[in-house]
Formats: C-alpha cells, sequence, structure tokens
C-alpha cells in the first residue's frame, strides 16, 4: 500500500497552478501540505481524490482507496448523527458506526439532527465519516476549521490512531495539529511559472 | 445502491419540499384549468389528457434542480464521486429515487385529477398506463438536464430551458396515448413508442448524466 | 501537413484571415444573383403569385437552420474527441447564426402560410419541429452563457449537443405522428419526380442556396475569430491575477 505522486501537475480554470510536485507516502505515513493562499492545495488534493484530471506527471495509488474531505462535510440538515454516518457507512461497505462515533466524541449526540449541530460538531461528524468509509488514505483539505482546541487534540489522536492502523494520510492545514511524525511538504516551490506570451501568437490553450 | 436509494426516499419525505409540492402543483393545473377554459364537460372532456399530461409534466420539472443541486451545495456529490459507486450508478438511483417521490404520486393521483377533468371514461386506464410508461422517462432526462446545469447559480429557469424541449416526444406520444384510450381507439402504438423512449432514456442518458457531473465536479 | 495544423488557434487565426474577405465577396456575389435573379426575373406562379418567390428566402435558410447544428454537432464530437479548442468555440460561434436561420425560416414561411393557407401560424409537423429547434438552440447558447468556466461550458454544451440532437430526430418524428400537415413534401431534391420544382425557380433557388451556405461560413468564421480573441483576453487577464 503506497501513494506515489510524480512529477504531477494540477490546473484549475484551465490555467496551471503547480507543476513537477514529487512525493510519496507508504503505509502508516502522514503528510502536511502547506502553502499560502491560492497556491492550489484544494486543487492538488482533488486531483489526488480522483475528482478531477491531473495536466501532466503521474499519480499511483491503489484503486478505491481514498476518501476525501473538504470544506463541505456532506451532511444532510434533515438526517440525525447516526443516519449520516450509517448512510456513508453502508455507501462504502459498512463501517462500524459505533466505533466512529465514539472516536470524535459525537455518541451523545447520535440522535441530534445535524440541522441543529453546532459548526464545531458537525466538523466532527465530518471527520468522523472518514472513520466509517474503511478507506485507508485520507485526504483532508482543512480538516480543523471551526474546531475547538480540546477537538483538535481529538482530531489528531484519531489521525494517529488511523496511521498506526497502517493508514494514511494528506493533510492541508494551516494551524499545528501535534503530528510530530509527519513530514511536511510546501508547496511554494511547485508553483508553476507562467508561460511567457510568445509576441501575439496563440497557444494550444490560449493561455 | 439501496442506502442511496433510501437516503434520497427519506430526504424527500423528511424536507417536505419536492414531494407534496409537485402534487399541489398538479392539483392546482387541474383545477385553474376548468376555470380558465369554461365549465363546459365536452370542451373538457376533449383537452383533459393533454392538460393532465402537461401538468404531471411541469409537475415533475419543479423538483428537478433538487435531484443533483442540493448534494453538490454541500459536499455530499464530490463524495458520492469518491465512494464505491459507479457514478452512473448514482444518477440511475437519483433518477429513480425522483421517480419514486414524484412521477409515482402524479400517476396514481391522476385519475382523481381526471375526475375533475371530466376524461371519458375508457381514458382512465390508458392515463394510468401512459404515466406509468412516460413519467421515469420524464425522471432520466430530468436528471440529465439538472446534471448540466449542477455548477450553476440559481440554474432552475435555465433547467426548463433544456428539459423541456427534451420532453417534445415523451408529451407528444403519452398524451396521445390517453386521447386514443379516451375515444376508444387502438393505443399499442404510441404506447409502444413511448416506452421505447422510456427504455432509450434510462438505459442511455445516465452515462450522459455522469459525463456532464465529472465535468462539474472538476 | 495535417488538417488538424487548422485546429491550431494561430493558425486558423492566420488563416481565417486570409479567407475571409473573399468568402465574404463571394458570398455577397451568390446573394446577390440569386436574390435579385429570383425576385426579378423570374415568371409569378399561376396560382401562387408573386408569393412564390418567398421561397428564395425560406427554403435556404430552412436548409442552413438544420445543417448548422449539424455542424455544430460534429464540431462538438471533435471537442470532445481531440480537444481543439477552436472546433468548440466554432460549434459557439454557429449557434446564434443558426438560431437567426431557424427564426428566418419561421418567419418567412408564416408570411407565405398566410395567404396560402389563410393563417400565419398552423400546428403543421414541420413548423413545430422549426419551432422546437429554436428552443434547443436557444437553450444551448443559454447553457453557453451561464457556465464560467470556457472548458467545462464546451463539455456541458458538446453533451447537451449530442443528446440533443438525438431528441431533436425523436421530436421530428413525434410531431409528424402527432399532426399530418399542411406543407408539402421537400420538392429540391425530386428533380426528375412527379410535381418537382419548376426549372425557372430551380436555378435561381441553387445560387441561393450557395449564397447562404457561403453566408453561413463566413459569419461562422467572424465569429469564431471573436471568440478566439475574447478567449484569448479571458486567458491573459486569468494569467494576470494568477502571477
Amino acid at each position: 500500500m503506497e501513494m506515489v505522486v510524480d512529477n504531477l501537475g494540477v490546473a484549475r480554470g484551465g490555467l496551471t497552478v503547480l507543476e513537477g510536485v514529487r512525493f510519496a507516502l507508504a503505509a502508516g505515513q502522514a503528510l502536511i501540505l502547506r502553502g499560502p493562499n491560492g497556491v492550489g492545495k484544494t486543487t492538488l488534493l482533488r486531483t489526488l481524490a480522483g475528482l478531477q484530471p491531473a495536466v501532466a506527471g503521474t499519480l499511483r495509488v491503489p484503486p478505491e482507496s481514498v476518501t476525501y474531505a473538504a470544506h463541505a462535510d456532506g451532511l444532510k440538515a434533515v438526517l440525525t448523527v447516526a443516519e449520516n454516518l450509517a448512510f456513508w457507512a453502508e455507501i462504502h461497505g459498512g463501517g462500524d458506526v459505533q466505533a466512529a462515533m465514539a472516536e470524535m466524541n459525537l455518541t451523545e449526540l447520535r440522535d441530534r439532527r445535524a440541522a441543529n449541530l453546532s459548526a464545531g460538531q458537525k466538523r466532527r461528524l465530518g471527520l468522523a465519516r472518514l472513520l466509517v468509509t474503511g478507506r485507508p488514505i485520507w485526504v483532508l483539505d482543512e480538516p480543523t476549521v471551526s474546531l475547538d482546541q480540546a477537538s483538535v487534540t481529538l482530531f489528531a489522536g484519531v489521525v494517529r490512531a488511523h496511521l498506526a492502523r497502517g493508514g494514511m494520510a494528506l493533510i492541508a492545514t494551516h494551524i499545528d495539529l501535534g503530528l510530530e511524525e509527519a513530514a511536511v511538504l510546501d508547496l511554494a516551490p511547485f508553483k508553476a511559472r507562467m508561460p511567457v506570451a510568445s509576441g501575439g501568437g496563440f497557444d494550444e490553450a490560449f493561455a | 445502491m439501496k442506502a442511496l436509494l433510501l437516503r434520497d426516499v427519506r430526504l424527500a419525505i423528511r424536507a417536505g419540499g419536492g414531494f407534496g409540492l409537485g402534487l399541489a402543483f398538479f392539483l392546482l393545473v387541474a383545477v385553474l384549468v376548468p376555470l380558465g377554459v369554461g365549465p363546459e364537460p365536452a370542451t373538457l372532456a376533449k383537452i383533459a389528457p393533454g392538460i393532465l399530461w402537461v401538468g404531471a409534466l411541469l409537475a415533475c420539472l419543479l423538483s428537478l434542480d433538487r435531484i443533483f443541486a442540493l448534494d453538490f451545495e454541500d459536499g455530499s456529490l464530490d463524495l458520492l464521486a469518491t465512494a464505491p459507486i459507479p457514478l452512473e450508478g448514482v444518477v440511475a438511483i437519483k433518477a429513480f429515487a425522483h421517480w419514486l417521490v414524484t412521477g409515482l404520486p402524479l400517476t396514481l393521483v391522476a385519475p382523481v385529477l381526471a375526475v375533475l377533468l371530466n376524461l371519458p371514461g375508457p381514458g382512465y386506464l390508458w392515463l394510468v398506463v401512459s404515466l406509468l410508461a412516460g413519467t421515469p422517462a420524464l425522471s432520466v432526462i430530468g436528471a440529465f438536464g439538472a446534471a448540466l446545469v449542477v455548477g450553476v447559480k440559481r440554474g432552475g429557469l435555465l433547467l426548463s430551458l433544456l428539459v423541456l424541449p427534451l420532453y417534445v416526444p415523451t408529451l407528444i406520444f403519452g398524451a396521445e396515448v390517453v386521447k386514443r384510450g379516451a375515444s376508444g381507439t387502438e393505443v399499442s402504438v404510441p404506447l409502444l413508442l413511448l416506452a421505447g423512449i422510456t427504455a432509450g432514456a434510462v438505459a442511455l442518458l445516465p452515462f450522459a448524466a455522469a459525463a456532464a457531473l465529472r465535468v462539474n465536479l472538476r | 501537413m495535417s488538417l488538424w495544423e487548422y485546429a491550431n488557434p494561430k493558425k486558423f487565426m492566420q488563416v481565417s484571415a486570409g479567407v475571409l474577405p473573399w468568402m465574404a465577396g463571394l458570398t455577397g456575389l451568390c446573394l446577390g444573383v440569386g436574390l435579385i435573379w429570383g425576385f426579378f426575373f423570374t415568371p409569378d406562379d399561376f396560382r401562387q403569385g408573386s408569393t412564390v418567390k418567398i421561397i428564395f428566402l425560406h427554403v435556404p435558410s430552412a436548409m442552413m437552420a438544420i445543417n448548422a447544428w449539424v455542424m455544430m454537432l460534429v464540431a462538438s464530437l471533435i471537442w470532445l474527441v481531440r480537444r481543439h479548442h477552436v472546433s468548440a468555440l466554432a460549434a459557439r460561434a454557429a449557434a446564434p447564426v443558426g438560431l437567426t436561420f431557424t427564426a428566418i425560416a419561421l418567419v418567412t414561411g408564416a408570411l407565405w402560410g398566410q395567404p396560402m393557407w389563410g393563417t400565419w401560424w398552423a400546428w403543421d409537423p414541420r413548423l413545430t419541429a422549426f419551432l422546437i429547434l429554436a428552443l434547443f438552440y436557444l437553450g444551448y447558447i443559454a447553457l453557453w452563457q451561464a457556465v464560467e468556466d470556457p472548458d467545462t461550458a464546451a463539455d456541458l454544451t458538446a453533451v447537451m449537443c449530442m443528446v440533443g440532437s438525438v431528441f431533436a430526430l425523436l421530436s421530428r418524428y413525434a410531431v409528424k405522428f402527432w399532426n399530418q400537415g399542411l406543407h408539402q413534401d421537400s420538392t429540391i431534391l425530386k428533380v426528375g419526380e412527379k410535381d418537382p420544382i419548376a426549372p425557372v425557380f430551380y436555378v435561381p433557388l441553387v445560387v441561393c442556396i450557395f449564397g447562404f451556405v457561403l453566408l453561413f461560413v463566413a459569419l461562422v468564421l467572424m465569429r469564431t475569430r471573436t471568440e478566439i480573441r475574447a478567449r484569448r483576453l479571458s486567458a491573459l487577464l486569468a494569467r494576470e491575477r494568477l502571477a
């Protein structure tokens, strides 16, 4: 089980934003992605999750091994905490909903509708979804938004437990999660250089 | 797959919108048309097949944008796209769920509304049969339209503009079945054509819709 | 030297700049000769009087209304398969032209129908099919305008064009089934068969059809050039934002 990214280029709105990205992630490892706003962290993560095609390079991941969590948690307001999790568990072939709720400290909220959760509680529910998918590679885009300090620590513990089980995590974040063992990759050096406009000519991509 | 179907149906029932709304709209059409056209039983009997089909079609249109837009906004669609179900399957299931909560109820209440519009006796059976055969196509074609405009903010009007021309063949054959049924003539030709369009749409459009969704997600 | 070289925007701009003036001149010549010949140097029909001369606008525009959609379909397929941006932009450029031809066909049809059939509009299958075609054009154009990202818009409209083509054909047969209609069958390709179009009308009509084809090509070339420039501009702006 390994994720290998080599010379990867990703594009947003038809323009290449990152190029030459390379790293490898083995079972039990985590990688933290850093970089200024707009450098293309979300674009890179969506590409790694398979939601958009890469424009260059190679991306080797085992099939159906990646799960993705971003700013939107994919929760349904009229479903309860347990129902929301049970849905994603069933879609992915039956993960353990009880254990996931226990790990993210949601057991007491199990029968509350997602509409009545606070922003932080929603986030915790969104992250608990990662556990029920049973997928080894977590691709996380700013997972700690609206979490308080205690929840951040709780979440770091969950990630650590996931790694201990042989999982992997790719996390784009600005805050310190307290995951000392995780490697850090700064994306700024991979920022794509602008192609120089050549005397009013038109190249194939117009850019 | 089953989980997705159950969730969509449960959401439609709990959230209220769409489900009851389509039926209410259908009822409104059946009430407003006689008020506009006049109470003449013969006139109403003549236009009933067409009005019932147009009403069902427009009622179906009302809830189309909910098929994907809500899941797109809350991020579920991203997660479904990375889930182990093929996106084509997601489209088919969601279209089926839409049919269960709109097309099927519309079919079931249509005979009641047909009484209001004075549909001739032999037409009732064919009204239900034609709606059963035709409304699945409305849901699948609608899902395709919804997949095209899922990334467009306030895409409701655009969705109608895209979907209504695609509804033309279904409407023509569907209303023709009821018209012929009501007048007691042979219905098999338009009914088979209607069923053929539904079968073709159900078989092929999920692929086009999934392609459109992938484009919209990237 | 491959045909696909012309799909390069730069090459396309160079070649089209050279071709366009000739194309425009030829269009003017064909339309001028065809229409003047048709309007002033053909006899009045013994039944229809001078009304028949509307044929020189009606038939070519109706043909081009359909051909424009076919051209959009082909261009969309080329875009989906080979990802040539010029192809997608040409499809986009053709849509309003096609819609205009459809509108001309409908309006001239109404003007012709009024004295002949005694009504401006009849739910005749041909007329209805053209009305539905106009709706397809409207939807296609609206989708292009609604989607912000140009490549996304190109992909979505291409898929819509393919699905729309199938349903447009289905609609054509559905409305035929629905109403038998007043409109006569097309007689253009029926020379030598019974009840053909009279030769005095045929020759100027063919010239007019050529003129309309050339007009379509010239307009699409011109509009594609505009689209390419607009695309270039937005690409430069996007690059500036990013830098």
